[in-house]
């Protein structure tokens, strides 16, 4: 596969939210708002990057049986650079994510390219493969967010789009975070089943 | 000479119903009921409830033509869907809420199940639930019966809940349906009628219904007051949405259990999940959340009640 190719298979066709399903316990909580999105996004992108980086450098020191302990050091480090920065840098983006910014260490999405592809693969692939990830993690998350704002809030960005339209409420609670996932993921099978 | 003798498989007795004729005669049975909250509550009842059954029965119609399937607008079970969601919304709601949320109760409720006979719950109850969540100002403002300037009312149950009591409210006025409320739960008598017709014709089992108000008596009387054993148990079967989900949401076909032991399980369920959010839940109604509730139970109640198939175990 050539290189590109890595870098684009995160985007949609292994899309981490809506192909692998993975990591929906941050999609779900903090889509309610685009800026929560691209800030979740950005963070994850960061450690997904990091830690593919050196678990793609240490794969051959790292013994079989304690790989995983070892994966979670290396995530839980930039996890914690992510955090502290979010800290410094925008204090009420880290108030709006709340636990979900060091909850990025158990991120099915980072731990999982850390498994499945970081281990096996070179330095470049393995930070190609993490930035697609990340981007397509960004991409469905700002996707999923712009809806939730737009029904739930009547907002896009913090911006009224439409004068009178009644927000939603629903959409911006959790059981409008369900439907609106289930259903973007409805729409992506019947069109890859299209395709197919 | 004409061969008479057929030859085929199982069933051999066959009943001239057929979902049609079933789903038409649960229409009718809501026409008293329907008819009471137009002379209650003015003519806007009857908008609401016709908006919502034509939004009903075109997103059916559209999905129909989407999913290129049967298109199965006749048959009526979205006419009763849009019926249902408009009896369970106050009569003073602006007229873009019935529409909205009868388009949600078949599209999300309905349709991407798979249609009739697939849904987990009951569609009208999910467009109920999903207006309240997203609209709760429209929905929670009532008007009072008979009053032509649209004086506000609070239903029995949230007077109750806020610890007031509305003067001169005999049982006989709940009976009837003189107080504020949705359009299609406050009149008792009318609801009674359709209810009996359809179980006459044996439409409806007593299962459901009956377990399901008695549970929520007992309980009501057992911890409906200070001390024990003193609750007002006939107000609670007469206010809010008792007796229009027991008779006519609770015992929908399809997300309720099949076998009359597992009606009584859902029942009994439903009556104490009723019971539970009246008394001390943050909503004064809860026969809506109940019944989903119980909904999404059924298939776990489904497999633990199933029929000894005869000559086994």
């Amino acid at each position: 596969m050539g290189l590109i190719k890595e870098f684009t298979k995160g985007l949609i066709r292994e899309n981490p939210t809506f192909v692998l399903v993975l990591g929906l316990c941050p999609t779900l909580a903090v889509s309610v708002s685009v800026t929560n999105g691209i800030g979740m996004g950005i963070a994850a992108t960061f450690v997904l990057i990091g830690s593919s980086l050196i678990v793609s450098l240490v794969r051959d020191f790292i013994p079989d049986k304690i790989r995983i302990p070892c994966y979670i050091v290396i995530i839980a480090t930039f996890v914690t650079i992510a955090e502290l920065c979010m800290k410094a840098f925008s204090p009420a983006l880290d108030r709006a994510l709340g636990i979900y910014v060091p909850l990025i260490v158990v991120n099915c999405i980072v731990l999982g390219r850390a498994e499945a592809y970081a281990c096996k693969n070179n330095l470049a692939r393995s930070f190609l493969d993490g930035l697609g990830m990340g981007v397509g993690f960004t991409l469905a998350l700002v996707l999923i967010s712009a809806i939730r704002e737009f029904l739930g809030a009547g907002q896009i960005l913090g911006h009224t789009l439409i004068k009178g339209f009644e927000p939603i409420f629903v959409f911006g609670m959790p059981s409008g975070a369900l439907l609106v996932i289930g259903l973007l993921l409805g729409l992506f099978n019947f069109l890859k089943d299209r395709k197919a | 000479m004409k061969n008479n003798l057929l030859v085929s498989g199982s069933p051999h007795i066959h009943k001239p119903e057929s979902i049609a004729r079933i789903m038409w005669t649960v229409v009718l049975s809501l026409v008293p009921a329907g008819i009471a909250g137009v002379i209650i509550f003015g003519l806007s009842a009857l908008w609401v409830t016709l908006l919502a059954v034509l939004a009903a029965v075109s997103t059916e119609f559209v999905f129909g033509l989407l999913t290129k399937k049967k298109i199965t607008i006749l048959d009526g079970s979205a006419v009763i869907t849009g019926i249902l969601l408009a009896f369970n919304l106050p009569s003073n709601v602006p007229l873009w809420l019935p529409v909205v949320g009868a388009v949600f109760s078949i599209a999300i409720g309905k349709q991407v199940f798979g249609g009739l006979g697939q849904n987990i719950f009951n569609p009208a109850l999910v467009g109920r639930v999903f207006l309240m969540a997203s609209w709760p100002k429209y929905m929670t403002t009532f008007v009072k019966p008979f009053s032509i300037d649209a004086v506000t009312s609070a239903t029995p149950l949230a007077a109750l809940k806020e610890g007031k009591i509305i003067e001169h409210l005999s049982y006989l006025d709940l009976f009837l349906g003189k107080h504020g409320g949705c359009i299609g739960e406050v009149c008792i008598l009318a609801l009674l009628i359709g209810a009996a017709i359809l179980l006459i014709k044996g439409y409806i089992s007593w299962h459901i219904p009956v377990t399901y108000i008695f549970t929520t008596a007992l309980f009501t009387y057992i911890f409906g007051a200070k001390t024990l054993f003193a609750g007002d148990w006939l107000f609670h079967i007469l206010s809010g949405g008792l007796i229009l989900g027991a008779f006519f949401m609770a015992t929908d076909y399809v997300a309720t259990p099949l076998t009359a032991q597992g009606q009584l399980i859902f029942g009994v369920g439903c009556g104490l999940l009723t019971a539970i959010i009246r008394l001390w839940g943050g909503y004064p109604e809860g026969v809506a959340y109940a019944i989903l509730m119980m909904n999404g139970a059924t298939p776990f109640i489904d497999r633990y009640t199933k029929n000894r198939i005869y000559g086994t175990k």
